[in-house]
Formats: C-alpha cells, structure tokens, sequence
C-alpha cells in the first residue's frame, strides 16, 4: 500500500538535543538543596543481617539522613528488594545514606556497621541441583515469575552419575510440554545430532547508569527516571513509593540504553523517592556508578542445557527433544527458559517436539530480559547445530534451513499449543538475503587462505514474539490547526516512538511539519501505553495510534456535519480539512478543533469511554477542553502470535594462530511487514548486530565460586563490543513483500531477533572454519579458538557456568 | 460514556497481558520469599533438607574465613570516592567553549566533576568515570580526552571545549553534529556528546580521514546500542568522504 510518511524517513524530533547535549538524563537533573544518596551493598553473596549500627553515621557531617529496609513497606509482588536485611547476592543494597555531598554519603556508608551472618551461597545452578547442593534462597532453589513457585527441587546422585561429566545431567523439570509423536520423529528421523551446551550470562551494562532523582510537592512525588518505558513504568514505580499512579510525576524522556534491563520501573528507581519522602520532600540525587549498574542492573539468564533433533533426508526437522537449566539468579528472574521452546518451535516448525526446563536461583544479581531473552540464546546453540545437521545429510546449510523456515504470510505454529503466527516470511527473508548478498558465491570461496587464514561463512536466524495489543490511543488537534500526538510509550532510542506516531498523521492526512508528538513524561498527558520492550512497539503502538486517530477522524467527520450541515458520511478529510463529498464546503481542523471545545462532552475530553484504562483517562482530564480529543482503545482483533523474524549471513576469517576472528562481510534481514522508518530499521539491524558480536564472542559473567563475588564488572572485564570489534559497514535489508494482515498498516517488530541472528550467523561461521567443531558454549573467544586448533584441552569443565 | 474527572478518585486496575495464543503458562507473582525483600531475615532453619553437614560447614567456613581474613575484599562496591583525597577547594580559571570560568575545585576533583556539577554543562557523560568508554569525551586545546580521567587542576591552561561548545554561536550545528542526525547516528543517545567530541577532534588534526582512520580515532568511544557503522559514516560525510 501506498503510504505519504510510512516507509520514509524522518528526522526524530529528539535527535538534536543528543548531538547538542541539550538531551537531559536522569542524572542531569539538579534542585535547590539537592541530596546525594548512597546505598550500602551487601559484602556476602546470602546472609542475614543480624544489626545495623547506623547512629554516629547519622552524626557525621552532611549527613541529613539514613533509610533502613525495616522503614520500608516492600510490595510483596517487587520482584526483589529495595532495601534488604536479607541479601541474596553481593552488592545488593542493605542501607541507604543523605547527604549534602556525594563525597560526605560515601564516607557515612563506609562508617557503617553491618553485622551479617553469612548463609551457604551458589553461583552454578548445577551444583544447586546436586543433592547435597546449597540453596540460593532460605524457602528453596528453584522459581520463576512465570508459572514457576517458590520450591525445593534436588536431583538424585543417579541423575548426575548416568549423564557423566560431558552430558547434561536430566533430573526432574519444573516445566514440561510436548506436541507430535516424538519417538515416531527420531524413529523416522535419517540424521540425529545430540548435544549438551552452555550459553552464558552477561549484563546489560546500559551506557547511562540507572541514575534517579526525586522529591515530593504538594502531595506529589516526582521522580527522574532511567527507563524505556513511560506510562508503562508509573503503576509499577507509584507501587513502589506507595502511592497512587495518579500522585507520580514521571519524568522519562531520554533513556540512556536498556536493552531490557531498564523495560520499565524497578525497585532501585524508587530509592531516592522513599529517602525524600523521609527528608520532607527534599530533593535526592541517587548517582549510580558503573560498577553499582552491574550490581543493580540486570543480565541475561545463563543456560546449561541439552538438545536432540532427528532431521528427514532433505532437513526437515522431524522431532525436537530439550532441556534448559536456567541460571534465575536470586530474584523471580525472567523466564529464557521457557522461550527457548518458544524460539525453536518457531524457526524450526518441527513436526514433534518436547520441551523440559528448570529455573534455578543462584546468588548472583537478578537475571533479566535482555535483547531476544531465551530466544537469542536459542539461537545461538541451534544455527551451529544445523550445520552439523546439513553436513552429515550431505545437503547445503540454507537449503536445511529453507526446509524448516515457516514463510508465506500467515502460516507457521508456535509452542505447545501449536497456536498460529500472524505472519512469517522468514523463508522469503533466507532467500532475498543470500541472492543479495552473494551466498553461492562466497561459500565457494571459503577454506585455507593464501595469507594462512581460514575464510567461512554462516547464517543465522531468530525469533522474538513482537506485538501486543489492547492499549489506548490518543491525539489532540488544538485550535492552532496542530495535531498532538500523545504517546506513553518510552524512548529507548530505536525512534520507534516517532515512527509509531506517523500512523496517526497519516490516518487523518497530516503534513509532518504540523505535528507535535507529545512523550517524555507523566505531565504530557500520556496514555497508558505498552512499554518499550519485547520487539512490540511498532505492531502495538500503531494499533493504538491508528485506534487514537481514528476516533479523532469520526469526530472531525461529525463536526463537519453539525457546521456545514448533514451527516458524518456526507464529508471527507482532505489537506488538513474536513470537505464535504459534493464539494458544497469545508471547514480547516483549526476550526473543529475550536468547534470541538464548544461542543465539549466527547468531543473535548470532558466525556470518555469508561473502558480506557485509568491513566488514560488521567491523562484526557489533563488535557480536556484544549482541543479535539481523539481518544480510543485498541479492539482491532488479532489472532495469533506476532513473530520477529530475521535472518542473517556474515562471512569471516578466521586467524588459527590467534584466534582472532575477522567479519568480511555482513548481511542482515529482517521480517517487519511494512516497513515504518527505513533508516531506524538499518540502526536496528546493525545495532542488534554489533551488540550480537559482543554476545557471540566477548561477553560473559565471571564469578568467583570461593567468595560469590562477581570478577566481570567493568566494561573492560564485561567486554561490548568496540569500534575495532566489527566492520565499518554491515548490510541491512527488510524482507521485501511482508505485510502482516493483523495490523493496520501491516508493520511489526524486530528490535530483539536481529541481534540473535548476528550472534548465530558468527557462531555457525567459526564453527564452520574449524571443520565444524561443535564448542557448544557461548561466547567463544580466541583462547578456545586457539585450543581447538592446537587440539589443547579447553580450560573449563563441560557444562560449567559463571565461573569460567 | 462517563464524565471525566481529573479530580475523583480513581481505580487502577492491574493491568494484565491480553493472553497471547502461544501462552500455556501461568503468571505466579513473586513470593516475598523469592523477592528477598523479608523485613525479617527468615526465622526457619535454613539447611534445606538435602544439605548435607559438610556443605553447611563448607559455606559458613568459606564466608567467614573471608570476612576475617580478607576484610578487603568486603568493603563495599561502590568505594571509590573513598580515595579520594580531600584538599582545600582552590579558586582557580577554566576556559571552557571560549569563557573564562573562575570556580573553587579541590585538588582531587575530576574535569568532568568541575563541568557537569560546577558549570551545569551536563552535556558531557559519564558512563564509566574510569576512562573505558569515552562518553565524557571533551576537546584539550583540540584533543580529546576522557575528562573523567583528567584532574581539573592539570586543565588549567588549557582550551576546553564541550559538546555545547561546538554549534555555531547562532545555533547552526557544527558539521559533525547535522552528519550525525542525517545518518541517524544516536540511538540512545548517551554516548553521542563524546562521540561528537572525539569526532571533532579527528577532523580538526585530520580532515580527510580514511575510514579506517576514523574507526580508530573513534574506537576509544563506546556505544552500547552498537551504532559505529552509524556514527563512521556520519564522521565520512562530516569530513566530505560520503
């Protein structure tokens, strides 16, 4: 379909101010009196503090204030602790400290003193599982947020000694399902390959600290904010402080990086509200350093687990059987695990399936989405898998994975239920990109090079459930002529904000330069939107924004009605006008929008479907009478899971001697439908990659088992990517046909697979260079590369996680 | 339809996913047990069932030969202000994006310290306060520096120049800047002021960089989102290369 603004590239209205520094983050933020806040974090990996001795601390000069977790009303369903008397992993916050200055709070922390009894601690969830293995929890060792309570579950001494040091030990899971007859699969099945694997756990490490600040006025509780989300993260935060959603002024409008890991509110981010509430609404900084953003950030669940497939002569994949052990971390955790079923039941459709998984809690901090959760480590472990698979059948590795790859539209099954896609062109986006891109070509040219390197190829592919819907929608046109459009739905930085909002302009054919997209924070007038998170943006929030615009449309239509005479169906939006059909008048937006104040009720904010949500309704209240409310909730039906698709190929060197592995060349593709912002589309491809790179060969948690204390906290022990880690330009592509049928403008998400199949594609191609070597652990960095070549032993255990 | 009042009271439902299809799952809110957000450390024995003496033992000896015998080890995280030294604040003169700045610094303060909190230009990052990621780029008589890593008192002398420093007085922005928007460099946004510093600092010294030139001029800067392929063609097209 032919769109004026959708599929063109725009300038995003936040742009100038991040390269001028005008853009303002939540450590930006400065007051009057402003306090400093320092937190103490836990020293043990699990203890329980027997006393807090905080009283000549409370004496110390600057010192305006100390917080305890015992002043502190958790909400039960937190997740994890503000404060804590109870620490699960080292450097989880006990106390907090005020003071005029950073440096006076940090000298009261240091005088502070905790007596805490230490409790037996974990770090690999194996040895959780053993039978005399400790508990990282006092009520158990094994839970999750979804569909997994709080429960002892140890394995017996058989099930480690059956499996033997190399195979995943297979005890009793948490979680089972299964669809197909799977012993009839493998039965039939001409190839099988089986293979026990780790992929690690690595943080989020965000560029911007989770800084936060916030004082209190008038009953009112404001607080800065780092988050991707904006009217997503309000209830959660406002239970947090305690108060209701409507008493919090959030303000959100730069968010340096999250990745998942700041998706919404989260319990540190309240910190500075519940010390100023203390101070009398005083204003409180909390300056979050580096080393507390890996403490308090998040990071992505590692996994130790097991995998067979049987594959038909042509690669069909006819029975899938798995087990993922999932590292929780201490806290309710996210549940990877459970999407690593999800993943591979959607990139590989396979005929029968069974899926087995346990969540286990180690005292280590909590474990988080991040970027593709579960489904980008999935990834990652099958694509090398494959080509073992295609080798051993003797057939080309993307002819295995167009066997499998669900394609076509509206076709392909997810999960236990075998529930539908709403649209797949994964396959499309195999072939597209490998005639793009030169596949038959470049495998030709792959082998032992003149200058002794090792040139490869590899392809990866990844999923990520990619829409939502439901939420509300909203658009003022003032009486000026202008078209506000109000969105809740966060800044992460991907613009998807602004290309969401382009829906609503182009609903009611506006030009973009009279346009104002109103974000960034509570006192915005925001609807309840979904967040920023889980690749969902551009299906949900076009939905939402069509739904918003189209109820202003109506509205625009009766008004023309009630001032030129006759009905809403006599008159037609045209050029920022409504106009009559037999071309008897017009009249501008300006003067409906003016008409539309007049006439009030519905049509000025002053009466709402009582089925908006409430901060929705909220926010109409704020807004009422300043223009044309063009307000509305989501109902357009859908049916099906909305699938993020992309693929990609990446060709290497790979150097024997070093191991150092070169990227040649590059080529991502992506299953959006339609297209919505051509060039955030290329930042999301190339940006998912690098970040992809980093997750494939570079980062990872390094604990140290004796002390549960984490060994991998800066940037330069975490390891992201660099300059010098990937090429200068890296291929993008979007899968050309794709539309899906389930949302107006036929547009979904992509955020999370294109960093899986970045990551994938390289793991595959380093396999590849090295006669295929199944490492079956990620990251893969240089010193196993050089092992393998040198047939050395590799310096870790078989199915060893965190400690590596 | 019902009228809205800003003012009543309102209800808030808990918001719930529509159920997607795919979902086989139920949603089990975390336990206070599982949040490990007890008021009270748990009163109950805490050697789970199949805890064996020995690994009781083996935790409590590990932890508590380290709290006594590796006291270091156990000092806090976020320690390290602790070394700072204090000193008498000194008034001394920074030239910052062409002012003369006169401002009271002690001795152990940090450039980026004196810029954001004593001169309000919070346009300059830090991400790392470590010199790891550049995002508190600025420009030394021209030259990038990381001013996390720089004590004010060794700036002085020195032209400083900040990423509110380098658009034109009329607010045109500087080449850099306007080839980062045209190429969508930021995504996030955070580590783009040092970006633009250190790319300023490239063109100034070499105009007409190679690509490969500019990617190591660039490779002290850390971008998260991943968005070099952006920010160097932005660099080419800033220097007339695109």
């Amino acid at each position: 379909m032919a769109y004026t603004l959708l599929g063109k590239n725009f300038t995003p209205p936040d742009v100038h101010a991040k390269v001028t520094g005008a853009a303002k983050y939540s450590e930006d933020f400065r007051a009057d009196g402003m306090v400093f806040l320092k937190t103490y974090p836990s020293p043990m990996p699990h203890a329980k503090v027997k006393a807090i001795d905080a009283e000549a601390v409370k004496k110390m000069p600057g010192v305006v204030g100390v917080l305890l977790p015992s002043e502190i009303k958790q909400p039960k369903d937190a997740g994890h602790a503000i404060l804590t008397s109870y620490p699960v992993f080292v450097g989880q916050p006990i106390l907090a400290v005020a003071a005029k200055t950073e440096q006076q709070a940090e000298d009261a922390i240091q005088a502070v003193k905790v007596d805490l009894e230490p409790l037996p601690f974990v770090t690999d969830p194996l040895e959780s599982l053993k039978p005399d293995g400790p508990n990282a929890l006092v009520g158990g060792n094994v839970a999750n947020q979804r569909g997994v309570k709080l429960q002892q579950i140890k394995w017996t001494g058989k099930d480690f000694a059956r499996a033997g040091d190399d195979t995943l030990p297979m005890g009793k899971p948490a979680i089972e399902w299964s669809f197909g007859d799977l012993e009839a699969g493998f039965a039939k099945s001409k190839v099988i390959v089986e293979e026990s694997f780790v992929s690690a756990a690595n943080a989020h490490h965000a560029m911007e600290p989770r800084s936060a600040a916030a004082y209190w006025e008038g009953g009112k509780c404001n607080v800065w904010g780092s988050t991707q989300s904006s009217s997503f993260a309000v209830p959660s935060l406002a239970k947090y402080i305690g108060i209701k959603p409507t008493d919090l002024n959030l303000v959100s409008e730069f968010c340096g990086g999250g990745f998942g890991g700041k998706a919404y509110s989260y319990p540190l981010m309240a910190l500075p509200a519940l010390m100023s509430k203390k101070l009398n609404g005083r204003p409180v900084l909390m300056r979050v350093s580096r080393a507390d953003e890996f403490i308090n950030g998040s990071a992505r669940a590692a996994f130790q687990g097991w995998v067979k497939i049987g594959f038909g002569a042509d690669g069909r994949v006819l029975a899938l059987d798995s087990y993922i052990v999932q590292d929780n971390g201490s806290t309710a955790g996210f549940w990877d695990f459970q999407n690593f079923g999800m993943a591979s039941s959607v990139i590989l459709q396979p005929v029968a399936m069974r899926f087995r998984g346990i969540p286990v809690l180690t005292n280590t901090p909590p474990k988080g989405a991040q970027r593709g959760p579960g489904e980008n480590q999935t990834a990652n472990i099958l694509e090398p898998l494959l080509d073992k698979a295609a080798r051993e059948l003797g057939i080309d590795r993307l002819a295995l994975r167009l066997a499998n790859a669900p394609g076509g539209g509206p076709n392909g099954k997810i999960g236990p239920k075998q529930a539908p896609l709403t649209s797949a062109f994964l396959k499309e986006g195999l072939e597209q990109a490998a005639a793009k891109w030169g596949y038959a070509e470049k495998i030709k040219k792959t082998g032992k090079q003149a200058n002794g390197k090792i040139r490869s190829v590899g392809i990866g592919q990844a999923y990520h459930a990619a829409g939502y819907n439901g939420f509300d929608g909203m658009v003022r046109i003032t009486p000026d002529g202008k078209l506000h459009i109000h969105t809740g739905v966060g800044n992460l930085g991907t613009y998807s904000y602004g290309a969401t909002s382009r829906v609503a302009a182009e609903v009611l054919g506006y030009d973009w330069n009279n346009t104002v997209i109103e974000r960034g924070g509570t006192l915005k007038a925001m609807p309840f939107n979904i967040g920023q998170f889980g690749s969902n943006t551009c299906f949900t929030m076009t939905r939402t924004n069509y739904a918003g615009a189209m109820d202003a449309k109506q509205k625009l239509l009766e008004i023309g009605a009630a001032m030129l005479g006759g009905k809403a169906d006599d008159y037609k939006l045209d050029k920022e006008r409504v106009v009559a059909k037999n071309g008897s008048g017009s009249i501008t937006f300006a003067q409906a929008a003016k008409k539309a104040i007049e006439l009030g009720g519905k049509y000025s904010g002053h009466e709402v479907d009582e089925k908006l949500n409430g901060l929705t309704k909220a926010a109409v209240g704020m807004i009422k009478g300043t223009g044309l409310i063009g307000v509305a909730k989501d109902k357009l039906p859908k049916n099906g899971t909305v699938p993020a698709l992309a693929a990609a190929f990446i060709e290497i060197e790979l150097d024997p001697e070093t191991g150092k592995v070169e990227i040649l060349d590059y080529m991502g593709v992506a299953d959006v439908g339609q297209v919505l912002h051509p060039q955030g589309l290329d930042a999301q491809i190339r940006g998912g990659a690098v970040m992809g790179f980093g997750l494939a060969a570079m980062e990872r948690y390094i604990y140290d088992p004796a002390y549960g204390r984490p060994n991998a906290i800066g940037f330069y022990q975490a390891k992201p990517p660099t300059y010098l880690d990937v090429p200068a330009e890296l291929g993008s592509l979007a899968v050309e046909g794709a539309v899906d049928e389930q949302n107006p403008v036929g547009a979904k998400g992509i955020g999370e697979p294109v960093q899986g199949s970045a990551s994938s594609a390289w793991l595959s191609a380093v396999s590849d260079a090295l006669d295929g070597h199944m490492f079956n652990r990620v990251p893969v960095v240089a010193d196993m590369i050089v092992n393998v070549v040198a047939k050395q032993p590799q310096s870790y255990r078989p199915l060893q996680v965190n400690n590596q | 339809m019902t009228e809205n009042r800003q003012d009543e009271a309102l209800e808030f439902e808990a918001f719930e996913f529509p159920p997607d299809p795919a979902d086989d799952f139920e949603w089990v809110p975390a336990t206070p047990e599982v949040a490990g957000n007890l008021a009270e450390p748990p009163e109950a024995d805490w050697r789970t069932a199949g805890t064996s003496r020995r690994a009781f033992l083996r935790g409590v000896v590990c932890s508590g030969v380290a709290v006594s015998a590796s006291a270091y080890m156990f000092t806090v995280q976020s320690g390290e202000a602790r070394a700072a030294v204090r000193g008498v604040e000194r008034l001394i003169s920074l030239n910052v994006n062409g002012k003369t700045r006169r401002v009271d610094v002690p001795p152990s303060e940090t450039l980026a310290q004196t810029i954001r909190y004593r001169l309000g230009l919070t346009g300059t990052k830090i991400g790392c306060n470590r010199a790891e990621c550049g995002a508190c780029t600025v420009l030394a008589d021209d030259t990038p520096i990381y001013s996390c890593s720089t004590l004010t008192h060794q700036a002085r002398g020195s032209k400083i120049t900040t990423v509110e420093g380098v658009a034109a007085p009329d607010g045109t922005l500087h080449p850099v800047q306007q080839a980062f928007i045209d190429e969508l460099g930021p995504q996030c946004g955070f580590c783009t002021p040092g970006q633009v510093m250190a790319a300023v600092g490239l063109l100034k010294k070499n105009p007409k960089p190679t690509v490969d030139e500019a990617r190591r001029a660039m490779s002290g800067n850390l971008c998260r989102c991943g968005a070099y392929p952006h920010y160097l063609a932005g660099v080419m097209r800033a220097a007339g290369r695109a």
